[in-house]
């Protein structure tokens, strides 16, 4: 029995290591500035918890198997434990989960303490159940009003969002239902939610915010390859949940010009 | 301390009702608890399996249900949740084990209030009930998930389900609250107030000491949610706004202005994170009970443990904000709930080396109780490491909602805590029961239990890696989940293993309740105080006198003894114990 449990504890330990090791599912290709930051932590955070682990299931599998009950065994060892030890491995492990935490915490810093730069292109992000819609600023750089009672979901562009065209400010605002972003241009999300939580969620951008119905939530981050993403939601959010996702497009700035231009030229 | 004398509440009752329906006795009253939650874990399972069959074979038409919409599986997924968290995971072994042994192992003859004892379990029935009755009202029962964020639980409106069946969950979990306040406070009077003499709070075993830390983190846990709960009803029925800002549901406006859906999420959480070590600290405590007899030696640092289990139910109330990290919570609080998540890795560490050095030159018995307890050990480690991804806020924003986060509680909260009920009922079912269980089956039982989850729940941190969110009914819509897709099956298919093997493990309660080998008051050489009295205990647990103790409770191979046990009532073995 000793040796069945180690063997069993071993197997699952390498099975589970390996599919870790050659990585068959992995996190998508990272098409972001701040995608090589979070992967390089999640791979260091990986590799600490990773050894941690075989060590901990093979000893386990070992000690069993080992002070197994034999006939002519010992008796068992009578010790209430060692206090050097426990204070040793106390010391260990709170130097390497506090460090580990230091470690991740600049990159956090960059994505969400500081604020988008001056050149950094405005996108409203607006999510519904369950579509996500994104507004463009248009030429005069300004976010016209929107009003909660001029909302019209089946619209599917400027009015889904209650877009008040009375405001001079909205005249030149574009909505859409796929987000189109220049390539290395850093984005300023304005992030909101007209009815329950939603999660925009972009993988391959390493972007999670949830958007929430009554506050609005600055975020930004900066495509680095031109390419198609998906966007999903992931915040439970009714019965579309699974159905809740979009499209990023990220294109030459050159291209971008001309689809807002494009926009703005059908819009009026 | 203990208080000089101790006398007995109440007198054998001879009536049924009064001896197993409305029972004051805590050993009947703990088995009641039992069987709720094996009823319970029942009902979580099957909808988990409607769950696994829908999301690889949406078009089935399945016996009872038909087919599974993507609404309905939203409310297999809520109730699954629920019923698993609340009664399961804090009814069994709080509930179970704790309300049958705690008396027993600190040598009282019942729980401080018997009463409320019972009254207790009964509103936890009650809750029970109401619970499942959201099922059967128009719409059926709710699509928001165990969590239950408002707006979307808050709303008629936003979706079937959010009617009459949210309305009874809420009320359902107020009702469950109030329940384990009760329970609660009865645990703690009873620690504090009915040790025998000589059993010193540094004598207890640590299972006790698990109960206890479990009862207080209830005491302070369960009253936030109870308040939660409470505003939750009135914004749904009274037209207040606690959690409601303007909001506008499929184009309509609702009247609601000014509240804060974060509001709600700090609430539940700061329930929400303690509920999590109440469904682990027993566990953890019965591991050690159970790793200390069967390698037949002291647990290694008795005073360790209980100081890791108290510093993880001191730091289990300063981190629920890692629940939030993706919320819109200020960034900067997530600094600090970060830090504090990684401190409580450092006592759960702690454990797991402790766990490790009383394996150590030890004898190893591999009766059924250890090789769950052994188990547990392996699923504690291996759902524990995946903790410190998800502390960190920085690796969040890839794994945040993702089945990264579903394989992580399933393994930590959900599995290795089933684990630590399974060594429970294996080790302690001959003093309820009067009978052993059947080791052979108990020995299937749980190779196809161990291997089983792991099949099913190692995968799911592949998926989310990969980006999976949870909550996804279906997997064809985002073309990145396709590939994924035969992951999935192999997880249904090893479910459906692990759900077959729980028919073994109930055929075995039920078979060696009135076929197993006859046991005797102690047949697993073991030092606690259940173990001095008889199989099953008499109606005051001592049989008319109570214990006096001399020794601490994990005293095995003691050199020069007469046997490699010395009983908690045995004369002292030395000054130094």
């Amino acid at each position: 029995m000793g040796l069945a449990l180690l063997a069993v504890i071993w197997l699952i330990t390498f099975v589970s290591t390996y599919f870790f090791i050659w990585h068959p599912w992995w996190l998508p290709a990272g098409a972001s500035a701040a995608a090589a930051g979070i992967d390089h932590q999640f791979v260091n955070t990986y590799v600490i918890m990773g050894v941690v682990f075989v060590l901990a299931q093979c000893s386990l599998g070992y000690f069993v198997w080992k002070y197994r009950d034999r006939g002519s065994a010992p008796p068992a060892e009578y010790s209430h434990g060692n206090t050097t030890m426990e204070v040793v491995w106390t010391v260990l492990t709170a130097i390497l989960f506090v460090g580990m935490n230091l470690m991740g915490s600049k990159i956090w810093a960059a994505e969400r303490f500081e604020p988008a730069g001056a050149s950094a292109i405005p996108v409203e992000v607006t999510g519904m159940q369950f579509a996500w819609y994104f507004r463009y600023a248009g030429p005069d750089g300004k976010f016209g009003l929107t009003n909660p009672t001029l909302m019209d979901p089946s619209s599917g562009s400027e009015a889904a969002i209650g877009l008040d065209t009375n405001d001079p400010a909205s005249k030149d605002d574009v909505v859409t239902g796929t987000m189109m972003l220049p390539v290395n241009r850093q984005v300023d999300l304005t992030l909101r939610a007209v009815d329950v939580i939603h999660s925009f969620f972009v993988p391959s951008m390493r972007f999670k915010q949830d958007a929430v119905p009554g506050l609005a939530i600055h975020m930004h981050f900066t495509p680095t390859q031109v390419g198609d993403y998906e966007i999903a939601c992931a915040e439970l959010c009714g019965l579309g949940h699974y159905k809740m996702h979009g499209m990023l497009k990220v294109v030459s700035q050159e291209d971008f010009d001309k689809w807002l231009a494009a926009r703005e030229a059908e819009k009026q | 301390m203990a208080t000089s004398e101790v006398v007995h509440a109440h007198v054998a009752p001879q009536g049924f009702i009064r001896k197993y329906i409305f029972s004051l006795d805590h050993k009947v009253i703990g088995l009641q608890y039992f069987f709720l939650a094996l009823t319970a874990v029942w009902v979580g399972m099957i909808l988990s399996l409607f769950m696994r069959i829908h999301l690889i074979w949406p078009d089935a038409n399945l016996p009872l249900i038909g087919h599974i919409q993507p609404e309905a599986y939203l409310s297999l997924l809520t109730m699954h949740g629920t019923i698993m968290v609340f009664f399961v995971l804090t009814t069994a072994p709080q509930g179970g084990f704790g309300n049958y042994f705690l008396p027993i192992q600190i040598g009282a003859p019942d729980m401080a209030f018997p009463v409320l004892n019972m009254l207790s379990f009964w509103t936890t029935f009650v809750a029970f009930v109401i619970m499942l009755a959201s099922f059967f009202v128009a719409g059926g029962a709710p699509l928001h998930g165990w969590t239950g964020y408002p707006p979307l639980s808050a709303l008629q409106s936003a979706g079937p389900g959010e009617g009459l069946g949210a309305d009874l969950w809420i009320t359902s979990i107020a009702i469950f609250c109030a329940a384990s306040l009760m329970g609660a406070l009865n645990f703690i009077t009873t620690t504090l107030d009915l040790r025998a003499k000589g059993m010193t709070m540094m004598r207890m075993p640590l299972t006790v000491w698990s109960w206890f830390i479990t009862a207080i983190l209830g005491l302070l846990a369960f009253g936030v949610l109870l308040s939660a709960g409470i505003l939750l009803l009135m914004d749904r029925n009274l037209g207040t706004s606690f959690f409601l800002p303007v909001v506008v549901v499929n184009g309509q406006m609702t009247a609601h202005k000014g509240g804060s859906p974060l509001l709600w999420q700090h609430l539940f959480w700061f329930f929400g994170h303690p509920e999590v070590y109440i469904a682990i600290l027993p566990g953890m405590g019965v591991a050690s009970q159970v790793l200390s007899t069967f390698s037949r030696k002291p647990i290694f640092g008795y005073r360790a443990m209980v100081y890791a289990m108290l510093a993880i139910g001191f730091l289990g109330f300063m981190v629920w904000g890692h629940h939030m990290f993706m919320s819109g919570m200020s960034p900067y609080s997530a600094f600090a709930f970060s830090l504090l998540t990684m401190a409580i890795g450092v006592p759960s560490a702690i454990k797991t080396f402790n766990w490790l050095g009383t394996l150590y030159k030890g004898r190893v018995r591999f009766y059924s109780p250890m090789l769950f307890a052994i188990g547990f050990v392996s699923l504690f480690v291996s759902g524990g490491l995946s903790g410190p991804f998800l502390a960190q806020p920085t690796l969040d924003i890839p794994l945040h909602d993702t089945y990264f986060v579903v394989g992580h509680f399933h393994l930590i909260m959900g599995v290795a805590a089933i684990f630590g009920i399974f060594a429970a009922t294996y080790y302690w079912f001959p003093k309820m029961f009067g009978r052993m269980m059947n080791e052979g089956m108990g020995k299937i039982h749980f190779w196809l239990t161990f291997i089983g989850t792991y099949a099913i729940f190692m995968p799911m941190h592949y998926l989310g890696m990969a980006g999976h969110p949870r909550r996804y009914s279906q997997l064809t819509e985002l073309a990145y989940l396709h590939p994924l897709i035969p992951v999935q099956k192999f997880m249904t298919y090893a479910a459906f293993i692990t759900i077959g093997a729980q028919l073994i493990f109930v055929f075995n309660l039920f078979w060696s309740m009135f076929k197993g080998a006859k046991a005797s008051d102690n047949p697993w050489d073991a030092t606690t105080l259940e173990w001095t009295t008889a199989t099953p205990p008499p109606h005051d647990n001592f049989g008319g006198h109570t214990p006096v103790v001399h020794n601490g409770p994990y005293e095995y191979g003691v050199p020069g003894a007469a046997r490699d046990f010395v009983m908690q009532t045995d004369p002292a073995i030395g000054a130094s114990h």
